[in-house]
C-alpha cells in the first residue's frame, strides 16, 4: 500500500465509524462568537474532573492515542469497566497519586454549535485559590453536588466565590445519581435547597440536572433510560444556549500598558480596551492626571482602524503632547471611572498568611501597580450567608469586605459595572505571591455631606432615601459605622451631585 | 502634531486579507496583551523561537503587539544540532526578513561529549541538549522572562500551567505552588535570579493555530506540507532520511512517499505522517479527521505519562 493509500484508508476508517453523536468538525465550528468559558466547581470528590473528562470523551475531543493512554493508566477504579475519566484532567503526578485535583486544568472542546474553554477546579478547601483562578474569567459555573451528601459548606463557598466574581449563570449538577437509585425526590430536594442558596446570592439563572458523570447520563447523551421522568436539557444543551459575558456597555477604558516610541515622530499608547469603544475624534481624559486630549488614530498592525471596541488590543494616538505613562487609564470624557484615595471592595484571601489589617500590599489592577493598606470591615459567614462585623485579619479562604487606602490616586469602576477595571489582585511584598483577589464595590467618599468623625460616617440624605437606606441589608451590617441625617431635598441634591461627580 | 508618520506608512500592504473571526480575534487580543505586559514589566525578556508552527504564530503576534515599533527583545533558538536542515534555512531567512535580534545556543557538551539522540536515547539527549541548553542560554543572557509557544491543549501537565509560569533561580517549576492568576491581571513580581516563562498561546488549540496561519498568511517551514520525501520506519515512526548522520539499522530501507510533519523538532525524534495535504486548506481538512493527537509523532512525549511534567520541573519550557 502506498503512503497516500494509507492516508486515504485512515481517513475512511475514521469517518466511516458510526457514532450516535455527530462527529465534531472542529474547524467548522461556528466562530461568530468567542468561546464560552465555564468552570466546574463544588466539594471534594463530587465528580468535577470525571464530568469534564466525560464531556471531552463524548464530544470526541479525546484522540485515539490519548484514549489508549487513559485506558492504560486507569487500572480498575470502578465496577462498571469504564475508564477513570478524571485522569484526562488530573495531569500532575501528585494529583494522580492522591486521586484529587490540586490545580485548575484548562481544556478545549467543541460541539457542532459552539466552542468551549473549560476550567476544571479543585474541590479541596486548601486549594480554593485555584478555584478562584478558574472562576475569575468564567461566564458560567457548573456546580456539582454528590446526590448522596447534598450541599456542603464547600459547595456554598464555591457558589459564593463564583457569584462574587460575577458569574450569573449556574448549572447545578446533582451527580452520582446512579448511586441513589435515581431517586427523583432526592433530586427535587437538592435542587430546592440550592435554589434557596442561589436566591440569597442573587443568582437567577439556574438549571438543575440529575446526572451520572461517570456513566455519561445527561452530560452529552440523555439519561432517559434511567430517569424517564426527567425531561429537562442535558448539560451540553444548556452550555450551547448559555450567553457569553456581554461586552461592557460602560464608557471607554484603556489601561495603558506601554508607550510606543519607535521614532521621534510617533508616540502611541498601547493597551487592551477594557470597556466601551473609541474612534478618531473622540475626546478622552487621562487618569489620574485629568488631562484632556482627542484621539487622532487607532493603529494596529493590519490597518489604521476607524473604531475599536472592548477586548481589542490597540495603539492609540492622541492629538497633543500629554504626559501618559504605563498604569494610566485613558477614558471617555463623558463617562469616567472613579478616582480617589479610598475604595471599598470585597475580597477572597488566597494564601495561608491571610490578609493582615494595616499591612502595606501591592495592588495590581489593569496595568497599574500601587501601594495599598487593607482594613477589613466584615466577614461572610458561609452557613448563614450573613456579613458579620469583623475588623481583624482575614484568614485563608475567607471572604470579606474591606476598605482600601492608597498613597496615590487610584482609578476604578465598580466590578458590577466593569469586570476588568473593577478587579484587582493583592501581592504580598514579602513573598511576591498573589494573596487575594478583589472586586471594587465603590469609592469611599470624603466629599461634602459625608464626614468622617471618629471613623463614623455621617450621611446627609433626603428623608425618603434615608429611610430606604436604613432598611437595606447593607446598612444593617454596618449600622455602627454610620449616622444618617435627614435633610431637605435641595440640600440633598447638592450632596448627591458631589457624589456622582 | 506628535504623530507625523504618514498614514500610508502605517498601512500594512496586505489589507486584502479576510478579517479574523471573533474566536481568533479574541485569542489574538489576549496574546498581544500578554506580550505587552511582559515587555513592560520585565527588565530583560527573550522569546524562545523553535522555528515550528507555534513559534511562527508567536513571532507574528509579537510583531503585531509592538507595531509600529520593532520587537523589543531578542529571539533565542536553543539548537540541538539535530534540527531538520530546512528549519535552519527558514529560520535564517525569517531573522533577516523581519530585522530581528537573534541568539542561537547549542549546549557545548553536545560536541564535547558527542551527545546524539542515537547514542544517548531520546530522554537523556533532550535533557542535555534542550533542558540544560535552555538553562545555559537563559543564565548567560540574564533573562528574567522568556516567552514560549506552549499551548495548554498539548498535554495534561501543560493544561495546568499559568500564563505567567514562575521559575526558581534553578529554573524549576513547582506545579503544586503556582501563584493564583485571576482575570487578566498577571503578577510579574520576582526576586533577582527568579524568572517567568510567559505563554501567550496558552488558550490556543492546534486547529486555532492552523486557521490563524491560514487567515494571516504566516510563512511556515515547508516540512509542514506534504511532498515526496525519503524516509525510514523506526520504532513505529517515519523518520526523514536525508541527513547523512542517520545510519540505517539492519533491515531498514529508505522508502519514498508523500509525507509531512504535524510538529517539528529534532529530525531523528520527530515522526512524519503519510499525507497528501500540500497546502493549508488540505492540512486543515486532514486535521479535522485526525484520530490521533499531534504529540503522537514526538518520541520524547511518548516515554511515559507525566514525562512532560518531569521535564518541566527541571526547567524545560
Ligand atoms: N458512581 C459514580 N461515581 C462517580 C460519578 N462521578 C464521579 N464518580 C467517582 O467519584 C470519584 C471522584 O471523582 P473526581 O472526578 O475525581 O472528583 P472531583 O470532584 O474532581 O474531585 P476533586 O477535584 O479532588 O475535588 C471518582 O472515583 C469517580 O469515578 C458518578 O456519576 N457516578
Ligand atoms: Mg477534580
Amino acid at each position: 500500500m502506498t503512503v497516500s493509500a494509507i492516508a486515504q484508508a485512515a481517513a475512511e476508517a475514521s469517518t466511516g465509524s458510526v457514532t450516535a453523536f455527530p462527529a465534531v468538525d472542529a474547524a467548522r465550528v461556528p466562530r461568530d462568537t468567542r468561546p464560552l468559558r465555564l468552570i466546574t466547581c463544588g466539594s471534594v470528590d463530587d465528580g468535577k474532573s470525571t464530568l469534564i473528562g466525560r464531556l471531552l470523551w463524548d464530544t470526541k475531543a479525546v484522540k485515539e492515542d490519548q484514549a489508549a493512554t487513559l485506558r492504560r493508566d486507569s487500572g480498575k477504579q470502578n465496577d462498571l469497566g469504564l475508564p477513570d475519566f478524571a485522569l484526562l484532567l488530573d495531569g500532575l503526578q501528585a494529583e494522580r497519586e492522591q486521586g484529587i485535583t490540586i490545580d485548575v486544568a484548562y481544556r478545549y472542546f467543541a460541539t457542532d454549535k459552539r466552542s468551549f474553554i473549560v476550567a476544571d477546579t479543585p474541590g479541596h478547601e486548601q486549594y480554593t485559590r485555584n478555584m478562584a483562578t478558574g472562576a475569575s474569567t468564567a461566564d458560567l459555573a457548573v456546580l456539582l453536588v454528590d446526590a448522596r451528601t447534598g450541599l456542603l459548606e464547600q459547595t456554598r463557598r464555591h457558589a459564593t466565590i463564583a457569584t462574587l466574581m460575577g458569574i450569573k449563570q449556574f448549572v447545578l449538577a446533582v451527580n452520582k445519581f446512579d448511586l441513589t437509585g435515581y431517586d427523583r425526590a432526592r433530586f427535587d430536594q437538592i435542587s430546592h435547597e440550592f435554589k434557596e442558596l442561589a436566591l440569597s446570592l442573587g443568582v437567577r439563572q439556574i438549571t438543575a440536572i440529575p446526572m451520572s458523570a461517570l456513566k455519561g447520563e445527561n452530560v452529552v447523551y440523555d439519561g432517559k433510560e434511567s430517569m424517564p421522568w426527567y425531561d429537562g436539557p442535558t448539560l451540553v444543551e444548556v452550555l450551547e444556549l448559555a450567553t457569553v459575558r456581554s461586552a461592557q456597555t460602560v464608557g471607554f477604558r484603556l489601561p495603558v500598558q506601554r508607550v510606543s516610541r519607535p521614532g521621534e515622530s510617533f508616540r502611541g499608547y498601547q493597551g487592551t480596551v477594557a470597556g466601551g469603544s473609541v474612534k478618531p475624534g473622540d475626546s478622552v481624559v487621562i487618569l489620574p492626571s485629568g488631562m484632556v486630549a482627542n484621539v487622532t488614530k487607532i493603529v494596529t498592525f493590519d490597518l489604521v482602524r476607524n473604531a475599536a471596541v472592548a477586548g481589542d488590543a490597540i495603539t492609540l494616538v492622541l492629538d497633543r503632547q500629554v504626559d501618559v505613562s504605563r498604569g494610566d487609564m485613558i477614558v471617555s470624557l463623558e463617562s469616567q471611572p472613579q478616582t480617589g484615595l479610598a475604595f471599598d471592595a470585597q475580597l477572597v484571601a488566597l494564601q495561608s498568611d491571610g490578609i493582615q489589617p494595616g499591612k502595606r500590599y501591592w495592588l495590581k489592577s489593569g496595568s497599574r501597580r500601587q501601594r495599598v493598606t487593607v482594613q477589613p470591615s466584615s466577614l461572610l459567614d458561609l452557613k448563614s450567608g450573613k456579613w458579620n462585623h469583623h475588623t481583624d485579619g482575614l484568614s485563608m479562604n475567607a471572604i470579606g469586605k474591606v476598605h482600601l487606602a492608597f498613597d496615590e490616586q487610584a482609578v476604578f469602576d465598580a466590578y458590577e459595572q466593569n469586570r476588568t477595571t473593577g478587579a484587582f489582585i493583592l501581592i504580598d511584598p514579602d513573598t511576591n505571591n498573589t494573596v487575594a483577589g478583589g472586586m471594587i464595590t465603590g469609592k469611599r467618599s470624603s466629599l461634602s455631606g459625608i464626614h468622617t468623625e471618629d471613623s463614623r460616617v455621617i450621611l446627609s440624605l433626603p428623608a425618603d432615601l434615608a429611610d430606604q437606606l436604613m432598611a437595606t441589608e447593607l446598612f444593617a451590617s454596618r449600622r455602627e459605622e454610620a449616622d444618617i441625617r435627614r435633610v431637605n431635598a435641595g440640600k440633598a441634591a447638592e450632596v448627591l451631585d458631589g457624589i456622582d461627580g | 502634531m506628535p504623530s507625523t508618520l504618514p498614514e500610508t506608512e502605517l498601512h500594512n500592504p496586505q489589507t486584502t486579507k479576510t478579517p479574523l473571526d471573533p474566536h481568533l480575534k479574541a485569542l489574538e487580543n489576549e496574546a498581544i496583551h500578554i506580550f505587552r505586559e511582559v515587555a513592560a514589566e520585565f527588565d530583560k525578556p527573550v522569546m524562545l523561537y523553535s522555528v515550528g508552527k507555534d513559534s511562527s504564530v508567536l513571532l507574528h503576534l509579537a510583531r503585531k503587539a509592538f507595531y509600529p515599533g520593532r520587537v523589543p527583545f531578542p529571539l533565542l533558538h536553543v539548537n540541538t544540532g539535530w534540527k531538520f536542515s530546512e528549519m535552519i534555512a527558514f529560520r535564517n531567512d525569517i531573522v533577516k526578513k523581519y530585522d530581528l535580534d537573534f541568539i542561537e545556543h547549542i549546549n557545548p557538551r553536545g560536541a564535547a561529549e558527542n551527545v546524539t539522540p542515537f547514542t544517548h536515547g531520546s530522554a537523556l539527549f533532550t535533557d542535555i541538549m534542550k533542558t540544560e541548553g535552555l538553562r545555559q542560554a537563559l543564565d548567560a543572557g540574564g533573562f528574567d522572562a522568556a516567552f514560549g509557544g506552549a499551548r495548554r491543549d498539548e498535554e495534561a501537565s501543560r493544561a495546568k500551567e499559568r500564563i505567567y509560569s514562575f521559575r526558581t533561580p534553578e529554573h524549576r517549576w513547582d506545579p503544586r505552588a503556582q501563584r493564583p492568576e485571576l482575570w487578566n491581571i498577571y503578577n510579574g513580581m520576582i526576586r533577582k535570579g527568579e524568572s517567568v516563562r510567559a505563554f501567550p498561546l496558552s488558550n490556543w488549540t492546534e486547529v486555532d493555530i492552523w486557521r490563524y496561519i491560514q487567515v494571516e498568511e504566516i510563512p511556515l517551514v515547508p516540512l509542514y506540507y506534504a511532498k515526496e520525501r525519503p524516509y525510514i520506519e523506526r520504532d513505529g515512526m517515519m523518520i526523514l532520511a536525508e541527513d547523512p548522520r542517520l545510519e540505517l539499522l539492519p533491515g531498514e530501507t529508505v522508502k519514498h512517499g508523500s509525507i509531512r510533519f504535524r510538529t517539528l523538532g529534532d529530525f531523528p525524534l520527530t515522526g512524519a505522517i503519510p499525507s497528501v495535504a500540500t497546502n493549508l486548506e488540505e492540512v486543515i481538512a486532514e486535521l479535522e479527521i485526525a484520530t490521533v493527537s499531534e504529540r503522537q509523532g514526538r518520541a520524547i512525549d511518548r516515554d511515559q505519562s507525566g514525562s512532560m511534567e518531569k521535564k518541566k520541573r527541571e526547567g524545560y519550557f
